[in-house]
């Protein structure tokens, strides 16, 4: 049985039934459209299922590809599938949080239903296709395409600003990836083939390397996104929807730190360890600067955005010091902010739904009407701080550790965003949360409803079990995670 | 060779002729029959295309016809494109109260003149059939006489067509003139090693005449106006085949007159797609009116094609075959939407027009995007996949610097074809919209639906005919 294709396509099912929903019959009509809503929720919770028994079913003793479907396409490009430890987490991260996406959407999107919902099955089939493609051209047809519905999700659905964000996330990105198009062109000319595993086996010579590994690097610091490309992000998050600040902070975004495990480090370690001096320098700024713009943000969606470009600053430092810690860090790192990241843009549209603004200084004292609103907040704002016991804790520790094997002063400079994320963190839960209500409008505000508990739950979960239970994790990706650094370390010798 | 031993070469064109006359004649004698006229014509050139498909390799008429794997991809599917474009075009012109039986048979006219480009082997059969089709194409353009803007593009697509095929006598001329020859292959013997500052010369106006077919920067002036003012029916016609004859002749002539000047022609190609790419992109950027718009999407697109036939190896031949076939489509069915839409009879046109279509025409619209995104090049619709093969044939022949220029220039390009869609998806709606006419939205559904799933399951086939045709032309 093609499982992975199985997962991949499964999404697409669903696309297809509420696109002859939306052909068919008128498009507010209450039963179309609650039918539309039901058919998303199945498919997606169908699409889990498969990923937990892919998962399940997963061999975490073998390094290699498994699953691994291949047919021929077109000149010499074939179908090529398959997932190996460093992926097969990131299709159950999708698979997990779409779901919760569909349901968070459930009241708050009142326009265009049908839209949505294909828009974010669609974005489920690509992100999940990014992260079992075995075969260049079809990574980025995935990859590419996963612009598209993205830009809708923005641009209809989004906030006053919409159209300038969904333009700009459009035209950022796309000019990162043409450029990975080039190199992926030149690669298959040079290596006469478009096999990923192929490809890792293949040494281009380091002159080549160095070019293919800027142009990669080009699509994937975008998507990270590293500084200083990062300005697109916090316009796409504010202006998102929140169930589509949900899937680009929880998603989108890791697949730049899968790009770069899966490309740069194994195909170009030459240029990889060249520039790694370069990624130290760019991750500690990233760290510390965007910390501090968080710090200074007076919308809370915006201070979340810039804490994941901080976040994600650790990450790249982490998958470049090019040790086991740091890889095995980076890998949870990415699979903790996807969980926390997602929890925390939820937490912001529990008040949005409500108040409909994010302006920090609206809020205050909202501990005195939703107190299990501030439990839930409370619990995902440590995890982003790192507290041990939340999954953050694991990622962050490794993340360090590995960068300090490497470069001292780099681990212990990022070390500060570590304590920064705290300052901003705590700053905005004691705005938001604490102390006694002083805006009239918000006294008759509600505590969390059935739904939103059951949002979270799953989420709660996660966040406290990777965090005593890392190695849930760490066995599936150790093998993948030691070949991976063992070939890098004996290419540069490092 | 004897009269009929060469004539059996020549059957797609024999049967073009043939019907375009009989149905001329038909048609004076029942003027308002313009369906049954059409129909006659569609029938002839579906035998035209089955004749193309099987006829035999070979050479004729002393060399100036030439049939080979080359020859049969190009009639195959300029054909094709023709008899698409004659049930968009007369349910379009009946709608609006002209009747003109001549509109079938001067496609007939144009589809003979395209056939003989891409069959052309000397420089007098490539001459007339260039003429033929661009005769047969300034009166289409002004098929709406009383329609001044029409009527204007036709004009202006008549005197800039006629300086162009002045700038391709004069380099024809010249070219004999040094090689005492006008068969390619004789050329080709006279102008190996390069070296010959005449022919040379003469190259290059030959290459500017066909840049302007071709509708290459900076020979492109023609084409906005004329997309702006011909009837869309007619644009969806001569934006997509005539480009396609007009690139296989050029392939024809730098391939088998001018192999040994590779060098030389290879800049003047590089030069022409990064201007059309840049053209194209930016002058894009402004334009409000989507025929004008498409007519700088189609600049650019084919600075991506000529980018492929610049790197002068087979690998470049198919990628730009590969490219112009998904661009034909795409192009035809953009313009079978437009020509679908309408708000109280009055055509559809700019951008504004398009506000909320998804509201209004939820297929149409989505078919519209997809053929936006596909001429973006965005996977997985078709164009993405002529842009793998035509980058990649650059690539591979060390053309690393353009091809970089070319994908960042649809990084730019990528503005408008999202302005589009973000009218489109986003805005409020400008209206209601008529029902759309059963043939265009059939052609609009059919294209679309190629331009993304069926594609992927045509790749296999596009790729291999594309090969074989490619290698046909004898480059490396």
């Amino acid at each position: 049985m093609p499982l992975l294709s199985l997962i991949t396509f499964a999404p697409l099912v669903g696309v297809a039934t509420i696109l002859g929903l939306r052909l068919t019959a008128r498009a507010d009509d209450a039963k179309n459209i609650n039918a539309t809503k039901w058919i998303a929720l199945v498919t997606t919770l169908a699409t889990l299922a498969l990923s937990v028994l892919l998962v399940a079913r997963y061999n975490p003793n073998d390094w290699g590809f498994q699953f691994v479907e291949e047919t021929p396409w077109f000149a010499g490009i074939a179908y090529r599938m398959g997932v190996d430890g460093i992926s097969v987490l990131f299709v159950l991260l999708t698979a997990f949080l779409m779901p919760l996406c569909i349901a968070a959407s459930w009241k708050t999107i009142e326009t265009r239903i049908h839209e949505y919902m294909i828009a974010f099955l669609l974005l489920e089939t690509l992100v999940i296709g990014v992260f079992c493609a075995l075969d260049l051209v079809v990574f980025y047809v995935f990859f590419e395409f996963g612009l598209v519905p993205m830009f809708l999700i923005i641009g209809i659905w989004g906030g006053q600003r919409r159209i300038y964000a969904a333009f700009k996330f459009f035209l950022y990105t796309l000019l990162g990836s043409v450029l990975m198009l080039a190199a992926i062109l030149f690669m298959i000319g040079t290596a006469h083939t478009s096999s990923i595993p192929e490809l890792m086996n293949y040494h281009f010579s380091p002159a080549v390397q160095t070019w293919l590994w800027l142009a990669f690097f080009a699509s994937f610091a975008v998507k990270m996104p590293m500084w200083p490309v990062h300005t697109w992000l916090p316009d796409a998050h504010v202006e998102a929807p929140t169930a589509g600040s949900v899937i680009l902070a929880g998603i989108l975004l890791k697949m730049g730190g899968y790009g770069l495990l899966r490309f740069s480090l194994p195909m170009f370690p030459d240029a990889s360890h060249l520039f790694t001096p370069l990624i130290f320098a760019m991750s500690v700024i990233a760290v510390i600067y965007t910390s501090l713009v968080a710090f200074r943000q007076t919308d809370v969606k915006k201070l979340i955005a810039y804490s994941s470009v901080a976040h994600m600053g650790l990450v790249t430092m982490a998958i470049f010091s090019g040790n086991a810690q740091g890889v095995q860090g980076a890998i949870y790192q990415m699979l903790s902010h996807g969980v926390i990241s997602g929890a925390l843009f939820l937490c912001v549209g529990v008040i949005y739904d409500r108040m409909h603004t994010r302006e920090i200084d609206f809020y205050g004292g909202l501990v005195n009407r939703m107190p299990w609103y501030a439990a839930v907040f409370m619990l995902f704002s440590m995890g982003n701080v790192g507290l041990p016991g939340t999954s953050g804790f694991v990622g962050e520790i490794l993340s360090v550790v590995g960068a300090y094997k490497a470069s001292t002063w780099t681990a212990i400079l990022a070390t500060t965003g570590v304590i920064l994320s705290a300052v901003y963190m705590l700053t905005l839960y004691r705005r938001v949360v604490m102390g006694t209500i002083t805006n009239p409008k918000l006294e008759a505000i509600t505590d969390l409803e059935n739904r939103e508990i059951a949002i979270f739950t799953p989420l709660i979960v996660a966040t406290l079990y990777l965090g005593v239970q890392p190695n849930a994790v760490f066995n599936l990706t150790a093998a993948s995670v030691d070949h991976l650094v063992r070939v890098y370390q004996a290419t540069t010798g490092g | 060779m004897t009269i009929s031993a060469n004539l059996a070469f020549a059957l797609p064109e024999l049967i073009l002729a043939g019907s375009a006359l009989l149905l001329l004649v038909a048609g004076a004698f029942a003027p308002t029959q313009l369906r049954l006229v059409g129909a006659g014509a569609v029938v002839a050139l579906v035998a035209a295309a089955i004749a193309a498909a099987v006829q035999p390799y070979g050479r004729a008429f002393s060399g100036s016809l030439v049939s080979d794997a080359g020859t049969v991809f190009g009639e195959v599917a300029i054909y094709v494109a023709s008899a698409v474009a004659i049930p968009l075009g007369i349910a379009w012109f009946e709608r609006r109260g002209v009747r003109n039986f001549e509109f079938p048979v001067l496609i007939l006219l144009a589809a003979l003149g395209m056939g003989m480009m891409v069959a052309a082997g000397d420089l007098i059969a490539l001459y007339i059939g260039i003429e033929l089709q661009s005769l047969a194409l300034y009166v289409l353009a002004a098929m709406q006489r009383d329609n001044a803007k029409a009527s204007e593009a036709g004009l202006k697509y008549f005197v800039l067509g006629a300086l162009s095929s002045g700038l391709l006598l004069y380099g024809a001329s010249l070219i004999y003139g040094f090689a005492g020859s006008t068969v390619f292959s004789q050329i080709a013997i006279a102008a190996a090693g390069g070296a010959n500052t005449g022919l040379l010369f003469g190259l290059v106006f030959l290459i500017c005449g066909i840049a302007f077919k071709v509708s290459a920067a900076p020979f492109h002036m023609w084409t906005p106006d004329v997309y702006e003012g011909a009837p869309t029916p007619v644009v969806a016609f001569f934006a997509a085949a005539p480009k396609l004859a007009a690139m296989v002749l050029f392939t024809r002539v730098l391939a088998n007159a001018f192999p040994g000047a590779a060098h030389q022609w290879q800049q003047v190609l590089v030069a022409l797609a990064l201007i059309s790419v840049a053209v194209g992109a930016f002058a894009g950027l402004v334009q409000k009116n989507l025929k004008r718009l498409w007519a700088y999407s189609s600049i650019a697109n084919i600075g991506y094609a000529l980018l492929g036939l610049a790197s002068g190896t087979a690998e470049g031949v198919q990628a730009m075959l590969v490219f112009m076939v998904l661009y034909m489509i795409d192009v035809t069915g953009f313009f079978a939407c437009l020509a679908a839409l309408s708000r109280k009879g009055r055509p559809m046109e700019t951008i504004d027009d398009m506000a909320g279509l998804m509201k209004e025409q939820p297929g149409i619209a989505l078919a519209m995007t997809a053929f936006s995104l596909s001429a973006l090049g965005l996977p997985p619709f078709s164009g993405f996949f002529g842009k793998v093969y035509v980058f990649k044939a650059a690539l591979n022949a060390g053309l690393w610097g353009p091809a970089v220029i070319g994908l960042v220039g649809s990084v730019v390009a990528a503005f408008y074809y999202l302005k589009l869609i973000k009218a489109m998806w986003f805005d409020g709606s400008a209206g209601t919209t008529d029902k759309p006419p059963f043939e265009a939205r059939a052609i609009a559904v059919a294209t679309a639906l190629f331009a993304f799933p069926v594609v992927i399951l045509a790749l296999k086939g596009l790729d291999a005919a594309a090969a074989t045709a490619a290698r046909a032309f004898g480059l490396a």
